[in-house]
């Protein structure tokens, strides 16, 4: 690009080497002779992409991104330097000035779960060990409350509890569908995985044929399990409906919804499942190109699908003629940067792209305008997984479990004040009491007071929920929500103000700030909330204002972070559950 | 009327076209708005070839550029037509409906093989082919050029050679296709229209022909010279060899912008009378006996503008002129008067009609049509057409109407008049900067954060071999002259070629030492290929880091 104005700031030999490993000597200009010189819009606009995992190798290379390293890597991808600081700054992960710390940053989650669980007290333990902690939105790891994560300068990012033993208590459950491999296949081994029924699936697809595949998808009655619940048989038709432009699918693995674990937890023990019901969906769409986008604080199910990734390549699963389906199909892995909107499929194209995760206006849709504008079908990896079973049992097989409304099963993401939280799969129908049963019930001091279902985006229910069935529909009646799964539980103990407090800051500080009843509609509620805990009350007008501004973020904010920043709290107030508000 | 009168092509149609072709144009600094719907056609999809000496800000947004020897257009062009001819990617039916002399061209471009054109340009001739087959393989793709095609003594058949390329392709008279000269002013292209030309009456209409002669004698009610006028540059050889002894310049500054400049200053001032008439004191006015204080165009005028997409627009005066300075027609109406013909005091539109009286392609193009439906393209021949949006449909139609078809040109390689030799062997052109306009009249009374004067750039390898620094002064001869310049080492210039602009007369005189051999046909001088040399001067201590900053 002409236009092109780049500081005098150099990158160190560092920083060079660690974007030479990344890009492997990628340039956009290149320079052919004296007198040929190839570039360009097109060549620029393939490669932006680039720039996410750029900026991932200089962070890690140095700890902060430094304006020289940034410099170089918008030379070689030609992106003006203003654009990509204005992408290194939307990420929580990355820092753009340089820490006054030598060495590793220690991640602490301040979400619910580990805030009822002691977070605190484990970030004054690691300050006074002389680490850096940096306070972090949920680390979806709600089972192991409190939660860290260390990212590494110049060593890989690790999480210090992915070094303990695997503990799922239904592991080898002969009812189970999603997780059956969980706990007993070795999640490194293509081998391991094909000895547990592995490629079975895609086996079958490819012997039904694309439309064949999106008929038996579309008669299951699955339905998005990211939380939308969007028909995922319409989502594949209308995508392999396209043609004459490159198509994708996309698994969307940024699993960020305060509360949420399961994802992580099938990729990281049954990471090989992801890819074939990836390559199944590529195969149905006529998507050549796979994208699985994960969050960035995931290292152990990154490594574990990167690994997987390859080993399918090596075995002939991946590629031309992928598993002999004469459909070309291959994945590429991509991690995000700690950006709780990124979730938002339209947010994570742009973030995938290279360009601020901020959404784009639906319509039009993703399934004609998706990933690069192209044609895309985007998926939640628990969707994904389901379709296995779909070709392995058909779906009438399928619809055996669940109801007619909600077939088959979901997996739960049980924490809190539970005894033995973590991700469990029950049959859609199964109730919020059996649930909570099933993790061992309710532990600690005083009573159940408050069921958070979904997440931050979700709704708190009552004690007088238990016999809730878990259904799309019998949620949906009872003006609470599934979504991604949650169930946190809280006790009669815990303030659960402290916990409003702390979300409605969280939507705060996760709002991209496009839109500006969003960007103002957060902050406005965060303030309310703050001014009832110091106050202790809540006067009439400012609780009006509380469902005023809720009211205009679900009508007029463009994506769904908008749309459910105000729901927990609402439901909260609305449940009683804080002492000083007047109605 | 093909290869002559204006762009064929709608601005928009470049957002929507395949493949684009700039061919010597740095678009980016010297057309910016043409640039900007440049820009979202590449956005939309377009692949560009840029074909410049130069790796211009323009050629830097190409998916290729293609740097071409400067002076040795010709020879790409013919290559890339023999190429298409080769691979059999000529558009048979097109040229056999609409197209006369394609054997004689074939016969013509057949030595001109991409390995010869390599030899004379120094592109690789992979990319020469590359650039052929995209051209004839795309749906719609456009060539458009500017000065470096034009200010050569060759401009014609350079010109001649591009239009080759539509013509075997059939890249032209459909939407999304065209020829595309850019022009400068956002009014050369009305200017050309009203007549402003040494061998046209308004309306592309040629002096000499028997039925506009007899159609303007009799609207004029006086006998008119058949015979053309001189151009330009034909008058400053007319001046000096004494037949012209006076001169009316409106609105053009030549004794800063001729090529060989400190010549035509002393022809100029030579004169037994010079009148100027323009809106600045410029240094051509300072010579003048009178100087007629004039109206800007825009603000202080009513009229009309026609842009490089032949589009007709109504201005407006909003304030009226300061001083004693009057609208252009008004002084030559006066003029006029004094002379013993009164013309009245017609208004804007009054002469906007005559014009649409005159001139089939405006008849259609109402003042209030003007007005309603913001702007018409020529052709508009009648109050219901709706005007052109581009020019040469009538190739496609199965009766071509009465008019012959499009004529190929035979165009043959011949190199810039000033050959280097061991006393001058650099090259050195000229061009334009985004934040300056021409010799500075209009843009050098403001300030602008990235522009740097009329430096001299030259590469790297260049300044090495001459021992020359960044910013250093140095002496820059042609044949003709000598100025003293700043030099500024270019990592993007091919090595034997040295570029300036010459929009700052007053700091450094480039037009001394450019050349003025000119093209025949057009008049236009060669300012985009002089031959030069570099040498330190005397004071200057040797540089112990010749290659600076750049290197």
């Amino acid at each position: 690009m002409a236009d092109l104005y780049i500081s005098e700031d150099q990158a160190d030999k560092i920083e060079l080497a660690a974007v030479a490993a990344v890009l492997g000597g990628v340039s956009v200009v290149v320079h052919e002779s004296e007198r040929l010189v190839r570039a360009g819009t097109r060549r620029r606009h393939s490669h932006r992409h680039l720039l996410l995992p750029a900026l991932h190798a200089l962070h890690n290379a140095k700890g902060w991104i430094s304006p020289g390293g940034l410099n170089h890597v918008c030379e070689l991808l030609q992106v003006p330097p203003a654009e990509a600081y204005g992408v290194a700054t939307f990420y929580d992960m990355f820092r753009v000035e340089e820490p006054e710390h030598e060495g590793d940053v220690v991640h602490v989650c301040v979400d619910s779960a580990c805030q009822i669980a002691g977070n605190e007290d484990l970030i004054s333990a690691i300050e006074a060990g002389g680490a850096h902690v940096h306070r972090s939105p949920c680390l979806g790891q709600c089972e192991r409350a409190p939660a860290q994560f260390i990212q590494g300068v110049g060593r890989p990012d690790h999480v210090p509890a992915d070094d303990d033993p695997l503990l799922f208590h239904q592991a080898g459950d002969p009812t189970l569908r999603l997780l059956k491999r969980v706990g007993l296949v070795d999640p490194v081994s293509l081998d391991s995985y094909s000895q547990h029924g592995g490629y079975e699936a895609l086996a079958a697809a490819v012997a039904m044929g694309a439309e064949a595949v999106c008929t038996a998808v579309a008669d299951s009655g699955l339905s998005g399990r990211g939380g939308a619940a969007f028909p995922t048989g319409v989502k594949w038709r209308a995508v392999a409906a396209e043609h004459g432009r490159p198509k994708h699918v996309v698994a969307n693995c940024d699993e960020s919804e305060p509360g949420t674990f399961k994802d992580r937890f099938v990729m990281e023990n049954d990471p090989f499942a992801l890819i074939e019901a990836l390559t199944i969906a590529g195969f149905a769409t006529g998507a050549e190109n796979g994208w699985i986008y994960i969050r960035g604080e995931y290292p152990l199910a990154t490594a574990r699908l990167q690994n997987a990734i390859e080993q399918a390549r090596a075995a002939g699963l991946l590629g031309n003629d992928a598993a002999g389906s004469g459909h070309t199909f291959d994945i590429e892995l991509r991690r995000g940067a700690g950006a709780y909107i990124c979730g938002e499929e339209t947010a994570l194209f742009a973030s995938l792209e290279g360009f601020r995760g901020e959404p784009r206006s639906k319509p039009p849709f993703p399934t004609t305008h998706g990933l690069f504008g192209e044609p895309t079908a985007i998926n939640n990896p628990e969707t994904l997984l389901n379709a296995l079973d779909i070709m392995l049992i058909g779906p009438h097989n399928y619809r055996s479990r669940g109801t007619e409304r909600s077939p088959g099963t979901k997996l739960l993401c049980l924490s809190g004040r539970v005894a033995q939280p973590g991700v469990y799969e029950v049959e859609f129908g199964a109730t919020l009491g059996d649930a909570l049963e099933l993790a061992g019930g309710i532990t600690g001091s005083g009573e159940l007071a408050a069921v958070l279902m979904g997440g931050a985006a979700g709704s708190f229910v009552g004690p007088d929920s238990l016999d809730m069935p878990l259904t799309l529909e019998d949620t949906r009646e009872r003006g609470t929500t599934l979504g991604s799964g949650v169930v946190m539980a809280f006790t009669t103990e815990i303030d659960i103000l402290d916990v409003l407090v702390r979300i409605s800051e969280f939507f705060r500080n996760e709002s991209c700030g496009q839109c500006v009843p969003c960007r103002i509609g957060t902050v406005r509620q965060h303030e309310t909330m703050v001014h009832l805990q110091r106050t202790g009350s809540l006067d009439a007008a400012r609780r009006a204002l509380v469902d005023d501004i809720s009211r205009v973020m679900v009508d007029a904010s463009i994506c769904g972070l908008g749309h459910t920043a105000a729901s927990a709290i609402n439901s909260a107030l609305a449940l009683g559950l804080i002492t000083g508000v007047e109605s | 009327m093909f290869g002559a009168g204006g762009g064929t092509s709608s601005y928009t149609e470049i957002e929507e076209t395949d493949v684009i072709l700039l061919w010597g144009s740095n678009a980016r600094e010297a057309h910016p708005i043409f640039f900007h719907h440049l820009l979202k056609g590449l956005d939309n999809g377009a692949v560009m070839y840029a074909v410049d000496p130069r790796r211009t800000s323009s050629s830097k947004f190409a998916d290729v550029w293609l740097g071409l020897d400067v002076g040795t257009d010709i020879a790409m062009a013919n290559a890339v037509g023999r190429e298409i001819i080769a691979a059999d990617l000529h558009n048979k039916d097109f040229i056999e409906h609409s197209a006369e002399g394609f054997e004689d061209y074939k016969a013509a471009v057949e030595p001109y093989t991409l390995e010869y054109a390599e030899q004379i340009t120094g592109v690789p001739a992979s990319a020469i082919g590359e650039m052929a087959h995209a051209y004839a393989k795309a749906d719609k793709a456009q060539i458009l050029w500017t000065l470096g095609i034009t200010e050569h003594h060759n401009a014609v058949d350079n010109v001649f050679s591009l239009c080759n390329l539509a013509l075997l392709t059939g890249h032209i008279g459909r939407w999304g296709s065209g020829l595309v000269p850019l022009r400068g002013q956002n009014n050369v292209q009305g200017g050309g229209d009203m007549g402003a030309l040494p061998n046209k009456f308004p309306g592309f209409q040629t002096v000499g022909d028997p039925e506009a002669h007899a159609k303007f004698e009799a609207a004029y009610g006086m006998p008119l010279n058949a015979n053309p006028g001189k151009h330009l540059t034909l008058m400053f050889e007319a001046m000096d060899e004494g037949t012209i002894k006076g001169a009316y310049v409106i609105g053009e500054n030549p004794a800063d912008s001729e090529a060989d400049v400190d010549h035509a200053r002393r022809l100029l001032a030579g004169l037994d009378i010079l009148v100027v008439q323009d809106i600045f004191m410029t240094r051509t006015a300072e010579l003048a006996d009178v100087v007629l204080p004039a109206s800007v165009g825009w603000a202080e005028a009513e009229g009309t503008v026609t842009s490089s997409e032949r589009r007709v627009q109504r201005v407006r005066a909003a304030v009226s002129p300061p001083g004693e300075a009057r609208h252009d027609t008004e002084i030559i109406g006066e003029l006029a008067r004094r002379l013993g013909v009164d013309w009245g005091n017609p208004s804007s539109e009054d002469l906007w009609d005559e014009l649409r009286s005159l001139s089939p392609v405006h008849q259609g193009m109402s003042w209030e049509r003007l007005e309603a439906e913001g702007g018409l393209q020529w052709p508009c021949p009648d109050l219901d057409h709706p005007g052109s949006a581009f020019l040469h449909g009538w190739l496609w139609e199965q009766d071509l109407g009465g008019r012959g078809p499009a004529p190929f040109s035979i165009t043959e390689h011949e190199g810039p008049k000033d050959q280097l030799t061991d006393e001058f062997p650099l090259r050195l052109t000229t061009g334009r900067a985004l934040d300056s306009y021409n010799t500075g009249v209009q843009s050098s009374g403001f300030e602008s954060p990235i522009r740097y004067g009329d430096a001299i750039d030259l590469s790297p390898g260049d300044a090495v071999a001459l021992g020359i620094a960044d910013g250093e002064r140095v002496l820059v001869t042609s044949p003709r002259g000598s100025v003293e310049m700043v030099t500024r080492i270019q990592p993007d210039i091919p090595r034997g070629l040295t570029f300036t602009t010459f929009h700052f007369p007053e700091l450094v005189d480039i037009n001394t030492i450019t050349n003025d051999a000119w093209d025949p046909q057009s008049g236009t001088a060669e300012f985009k290929a002089a031959s030069i040399r570099i040498d330190r001067l005397a004071s200057a201590p040797v540089a112990d880091n010749p290659v600076g900053a750049n290197g």
